[in-house]
């Protein structure tokens, strides 16, 4: 059967409760007559031979370029660059899209004679990648083959000895990179476009960039001018990148892009109604549901973390195009629109969303509250084309337990940037102002990055910032079943039930509100006409 | 004062009553350490040994090796008029190899072989030698140099009509191509006039890999840090070797070793194919002179499931890396497209 393609539902008498994550749970809340719940498309079809689609783009590829089997020869530098443990989400069944894609193009190398072949994970300030994670992201053969000789790298934004400064952008910008990729031959790029914001010249200009670099967009005005992430031509965010991977491109760096789309396929067949409308959940699915959720709220934090973190999505490949950036990532984007996107006729008062315990930052660790505040106000509130859900002015409310708890290793510096900054303020110029440089110059919050498997020290601030342009635009943000002192921490207001939430958005926007729940995960992008 | 107490008491009383202290001024002797090369291992080939050592075998390890590592054995009938002694020159890449090998030979020789094994590795403590001399027959083989000891125990357990298991290379493969073979074999089929069976063993390394400390997780580890992964293993045995008239040590080694290889040819593509293919260096057994990446690579997935390799070029080493299609002793399935 052809999937269904996105959904908005008026709710009416008749209309079930609606599924809302909280963190590592669901509950289903009962949303006001007249109030709308965008669904998301249906997963798309699977290709059918990924491997043959995979080898058939390498060798018909878009744009100004080479197929990959005439850009290798003996005696080359070749360095291939991948997407690091933020994506997918939640991670992929194996094989991932980068082992398959990754296969092929050693394959390619090894039959061309290449002997210098570096990768390189493309990792900007996240933290480094565990070996159990580059093993899932690579598959074991290729670990295997390059991690032992030291040929399997995760990018170091703070070393001085393996940067390069490419020049400054005609908005005086600086591009600094990875020398070993800056200097290659070839430089190979794989990316996993999971949504619209992901790959075209972020992956390059991004992913392999130091701080100097990445502060000139990763910065409060830059996000707040980004309208959406999701948009890339409204997205000052976009517009830098892609200044600077012009800039990349002028110098001589040799770039083929390998970008991959997947579908929405984002649960085990054990959790499918988590992916299903409500009135179309079978016997089977009520009572997962019912014996689910019950056996989550008696399970203690930690348990129901790991059995969350330890699920991985059965995502498929939807299609992979190589070649030259610009011209490969527009083809991505159609893909990835294709199975995303929902249109979505005008604003509303309020939107609602349940958010899950998963985003970029926190897979295979804990979602602390800056990250619950990125992945409503950054993320979900982003999901848009056009104009943003929510009208200006108006209220979000996005359901979460919001415990302050923290990851002492993979996120140091929240900790102290909870403690400290928050404490202080909560406007990201403030912070940006004041704040971010001692963060993002700490010594020992770089040693921890470079040598640990710590966010960068200036990573919460980034967090912070992407919740810029949705802070600026709503008129209160209500964490529903959220702890209360952390929420206050972060400005906005604790709510313990749906109904005090409604009535606490009232206050803002009025007695008879328009409401717009977000049906996610999965992911989809309201195109907001 | 009940005894034990009297007992701790005299423990805590002073010379004479109690034990004397060591002057710190005098050298204190090394305990004399009858391990590694020096160990009396006569004991495991008694009868009572041996009695047990064939219920472990039987009963405990063949079950066992069946389970993880279920075998196909080839070439056995090259065995069939063989007698004893017999040498049996194999590859190395497992812990898994000398369980397998041994719980695979036919049973008029399974009971009576010896096998060599590392001095330094499986003889440096009391127990782990005890261990080994028991269950597996072992005996101590000085690796890192010439020792004369070590042959002359073999050859006269050779001698006394003992068949005896040797790995030529003299430890496990660190990146999953065999390393250059060492002359024991030759020498000791030289010295005692036994034949030597080349043997192949083919997949133990995906089982139970060879661990890095220097690397962990890696130099070609492929099961690293995951325990043990059930696999199929194939044993394959050639026709026994004799020295030609006139042959030395060197020439000897060289033609096990190359009988070695043919048979990891035949392994990966078939009796025929393994015959035809022209010494041009891609070497089945030891892999490509390239980098150690390529080499890596060469040796294919860690499961075979992938169609078709690409380096190196010769139809054998490409079959090699795709064992799973095997679906007889000598016989490939056709593959739509590749």
């Amino acid at each position: 059967m052809t999937p269904r393609p996105g959904f908005v539902l008026e709710v009416d008498g008749s209309t079930p409760p609606t599924l809302f994550w909280k963190g590592e749970g669901f509950t289903l809340e009962r949303l006001p007559e007249g109030s709308r719940v965008i669904y998301a498309p249906e997963p798309l079809d699977a290709l059918k031979d990924p491997v043959g689609a995979i080898r058939h783009a390498l060798e018909h590829p878009l744009g100004d370029s080479a197929p990959l089997s005439a850009l290798l020869r003996p005696g080359m530098k070749l360095t291939i660059c991948f997407d690091d443990v933020s994506l997918p989400l939640p991670p992929m069944e194996a094989p991932d899209a980068r082992q398959m894609v990754i296969e092929e193009v050693l394959d390619a190398a090894a039959t061309a004679g290449v002997d210098d072949v570096v990768l390189i994970a493309a990792l900007a300030l996240h933290r480094r990648m565990t070996e159990p994670e580059l093993r899932h992201a690579l598959g074991d053969r290729v670990y295997e083959a390059f991690a032992p000789h030291g040929l399997l790298t995760q990018h170091d934004a703070e070393d001085p000895e393996n940067l390069v400064h490419l020049g400054k952008t005609s908005e005086g910008e600086d591009v600094e990179i990875n020398k070993r990729a800056a200097t290659s031959d070839l430089l190979v790029y794989v990316n996993i476009s999971l949504v619209a914001m992901d790959g075209g010249h972020k992956s390059v200009a991004t992913g392999l960039a130091s701080y100097k670099s990445l502060r000139h967009h990763h910065n409060p005005t830059t996000m707040r001018h980004s309208k959406s992430f999701m948009d890339a031509p409204s997205s000052a965010l976009h517009t830098s990148n892609w200044r600077m991977g012009r800039l990349i491109a002028d110098s001589g760096v040799k770039v083929f892009q390998i970008e991959t789309t997947l579908n929405t396929d984002t649960f085990p067949s054990q959790f499918a109604f988590l992916q299903r409308r409500e009135w179309e959940w079978t016997l089977r699915d009520r009572a997962t549901y019912t014996a689910t959720a019950a056996a989550l709220d008696a399970t203690p934090g930690r348990l129901a973390r790991q059995i969350f973190h330890s699920i991985k999505a059965p995502h498929a490949l939807t299609s992979v195009q190589a070649g030259e950036v610009e011209a490969v990532h527009e083809q991505s984007l159609v893909s990835v629109w294709r199975q995303q996107g929902v249109v979505v006729e005008g604003q509303s008062d309020i939107v609602t969303m349940g958010l899950p315990y998963i985003c970029p930052y926190n897979v295979n660790s804990i979602m602390n509250p800056i990250l619950v505040a990125c992945l409503g106000l950054g993320y979900f509130f982003n999901l848009y084309r056009g104009k943003p859900l929510v009208r200006e002015g108006g209220v979000l409310i996005m359901q979460h337990p919001t415990k302050p708890d923290f990851d002492p290793a993979f996120h140091p510096s929240y900790i102290d940037f909870y403690e400290q900054v928050l404490t202080e303020t909560t406007d990201p110029t403030e912070m940006h102002k004041l704040y971010e440089e001692s963060f993002a110059t700490d010594p020992w919050y770089i040693h921890l990055y470079r040598t640990g498997h710590a966010y960068h020290g200036v990573h919460p601030f980034y967090m912070w910032y992407w919740c810029a342009h949705a802070l600026e635009h709503l008129g209160r943000v209500i964490v529903l079943g959220g702890d209360p002192k952390a929420v206050r921490r972060m400005g906005f207001s604790p709510a313990s039930t749906m109904a005090d939430a409604l009535e606490m958005a009232k206050d803002v926007v009025g007695p008879s509100p328009t409401l717009t729940h977000l049906h996610a995960p999965p992911i989809m992008l309201a195109d907001v006409q | 004062m009940n005894v034990n107490e009297a007992m701790r008491s005299l423990g805590r009383a002073r010379f004479p009553l109690g034990a004397p202290d060591w002057p710190a001024g005098v050298d204190r002797p090394a305990p004399e350490r009858k391990v590694g090369l020096d160990y009396d291992h006569e004991w495991s080939r008694r009868y009572p040994a041996r009695l047990v050592r064939a219920a472990i075998l039987d009963n405990v390890t063949r079950p066992l090796a069946h389970l993880v590592a279920p075998a196909t054995i080839r070439g056995d009938e090259h065995l069939r008029h063989l007698e004893a002694p017999v040498i049996f020159a194999a590859n190395h890449a497992s812990h898994l190899d000398t369980p397998l090998l041994l719980t695979t030979l036919p049973v008029r020789f399974r009971h009576r072989t010896v096998v060599g094994a590392a001095a330094d590795y499986f003889f440096d403590r009391p127990w782990k030698a005890a261990l080994w001399s028991l269950t597996l027959a072992a005996i101590p083989i000085e690796r890192s140099r010439v020792n004369r000891s070590s042959a002359d125990v073999a050859a006269e357990l050779l001698a006394k009509k003992w068949n005896l298991v040797i790995f030529p290379e003299g430890g496990r493969t660190p990146d999953g191509w065999a390393q250059a073979f060492r002359g024991g074999a030759a020498y000791l089929a030289l010295r005692t006039g036994a034949p030597v069976v080349p043997v192949y063993l083919h997949g133990t390394r995906r089982i139970l890999p060879k661990h890095d400390d220097q690397h962990p997780g890696g130099s070609g580890t492929e099961n690293a840090g995951r325990g043990l992964r059930r696999a199929e293993v194939t044993v394959m045995y050639g026709p026994p070797l004799s020295p030609a008239e006139g042959e030395n040590a060197r020439r000897f080694g060289v033609r096990i070793e190359r009988a070695v290889e043919l048979l990891a040819r035949e392994v990966a593509t078939d009796w025929w194919t393994a015959r035809r293919a022209s010494d041009d260096g891609d070497s089945a057994l030891h892999g490509p002179e390239a980098v150690p990446w390529r080499r890596a690579w060469a040796l294919g997935p860690p499961d075979g499931t992938r169609e078709e390799r690409s380096w190196p070029a010769s139809p054998f080493t490409r079959a090699k890396r795709s064992p799973r299609r095997r679906t007889g002793p000598g016989r490939l399935r056709s593959t739509s497209g590749s």
